[in-house]
């Protein structure tokens, strides 16, 4: 009987070690693994650095800015950047090395900078910068005036979208807090 | 059933008059283009083929001296009250934002083709092909209008991504985006009408021309006995067009 009952306890004891291991071993993959699975992780062809030109006091809208027809010019092309970056350097630092991969690579080509773009929205979305022009950049957009280095892109292997496109839960939260309809066709096409 | 009719404070609506109309079918082709629409893999297949707007033509059915024909084009109704709407079973088809435009989101859609068969009007289309763009052609599709996969119904949309960017640009300009100038925002097909039978603007709005033009005496609705409520009007100065565009009795 005492040898049973000793057993049942080892039993108990070992039941509740497994059941440990199981639920620490779902949050890594659930955490861990199939995030790493889902989604690819992508470098921006130039490392731009925000800071460094937030540092010499230019606005965001200096380089994105509406259109004159209230359209989102998005990002400067290269002739814009070209306006201050037109020429190699020569500099040996890390960001005069990244200026001159600029200007060889795109500038003297004339090819546009396939960059990244951690916010683009489905094809069926029709989302107007100017209709939330009263919001700051960072209330959607992460903060890049504080980074030195672009963040890392992670990509859906599936749907193909960024990670950090807003979600239509998110755009209809907002919508109905700030009593905006929330009618398909105000942002679907 | 009109009781059930929906009102909203701008209503964008099209005044179609009949007797200006040529049947050249530029509002069919502009239509096609500026909504995506892959060209047809057998147009002549009517059952099978897509066209949001239609020129149907129209005979009195007399012989010679008295023979008269007539061009009706026929966009999207945007009924007030849509018998589309009520038996979607999946809410991919509603009418419930301000301009009354009755919206279809595809990705919704299941394909049920439910409100193809209640629509009065023949406006709705089921997409049974895969959309293909011959090679070159594909460089006219347009950005602003999503394309849709096969096996989901589309409608006339009144090109309401032009009334958006209409809305953007007063926005830029410093205007009233819920009060756009008459003309600020008018979909394709009435921009590319070459005889001026189509007109668009906010039929509540004192300033639209269409607010004017529905007041006319020879003004009527397509099956207005229904209840539906449409918001498009139609106006023909010929009688035989203006009772073709109901179900009248011999007697009426």
């Amino acid at each position: 009987m005492e040898e049973k009952r000793s057993n049942s306890a080892g039993g108990v004891g070992g039941m509740v070690l497994f059941a440990l291991i199981g639920f620490v071993g779902a949050l890594v993959v659930g955490w861990v693994i199939f995030p790493k699975l889902l989604y690819s992780e992508k470098t921006q062809p130039i490392r731009f650095s925000h800071t460094v030109h937030a540092q010499l006091g230019i606005d965001c809208e200096q380089c994105h800015h509406l259109g004159p027809d209230g359209r989102f010019a998005g990002l400067p092309t290269t002739e814009s950047c070209a306006e201050c970056h037109g020429e190699e350097t020569g500099d040996n630092s890390p960001n005069g090395k990244e200026i001159d991969k600029f200007v060889k690579d795109y500038v003297k080509t004339g090819a546009q900078v396939p960059w990244l773009v951690y916010q683009y929205q489905p094809d069926n979305v029709f989302f107007s910068h100017a209709a939330h022009k009263g919001f700051e950049c960072t209330k959607c957009h992460p903060d890049v005036a504080k980074t030195d280095t672009p963040p890392t892109y992670y990509q859906n292997r599936v749907s193909g979208y960024s990670k950090d496109t807003m979600k239509m839960w998110e755009c209809e939260r907002c919508h109905a807090s700030m009593g905006t309809s929330n009618a398909c066709y105000v942002c679907h096409k | 059933m009109s009781g059930h009719s929906k009102e909203f404070p701008i209503t964008w609506g099209m005044v179609i008059d009949i007797d200006k109309c040529t049947g050249c079918g530029a509002c069919m082709a502009s239509c096609q283009t500026e909504n995506n629409i892959e060209p047809q893999p057998e147009a002549s297949n009517k059952l099978r083929s897509t066209s949001w707007m239609l020129v149907y033509e129209l005979t009195n059915d007399k012989a010679f001296p008295d023979h008269d024909i007539a061009f009706l084009p026929r966009p999207c109704q945007q009924c007030g009250n849509p018998p589309c709407v009520s038996v979607c079973p999946v809410v991919a088809t509603d009418k419930n934002e301000d301009g009354g435009i009755v919206s279809q989101v595809y990705p919704r859609c299941i394909g049920c083709r439910y409100c193809v068969a209640a629509c009065p009007y023949h406006v709705r289309y089921f997409g049974w092909y895969d959309p293909v763009w011959p090679e070159g052609m594909e460089k006219t599709l347009s950005p602003l209008t999503s394309v849709r996969p096969r096996g989901v119904v589309e409608k006339c949309s009144f090109c309401h991504h032009r009334w958006n960017l209409a809305k953007d640009a007063a926005r830029a300009s410093g205007k009233n985006p819920d009060n756009l100038d008459d003309g600020a925002y008018v979909t394709a097909c009435v921009q590319n009408c070459p005889s001026g039978a189509l007109s668009f603007g906010d039929l509540k709005n004192p300033k639209h021309k269409v607010h004017e033009l529905i007041k006319n005496p020879n003004a009527f609705r397509l099956l207005q006995r229904l209840g539906t409520n449409t918001q498009v009007y139609y106006i023909s100065r010929r009688e035989w067009v203006r009772k073709l565009g109901d179900n009248y009795l011999k007697s009426e």
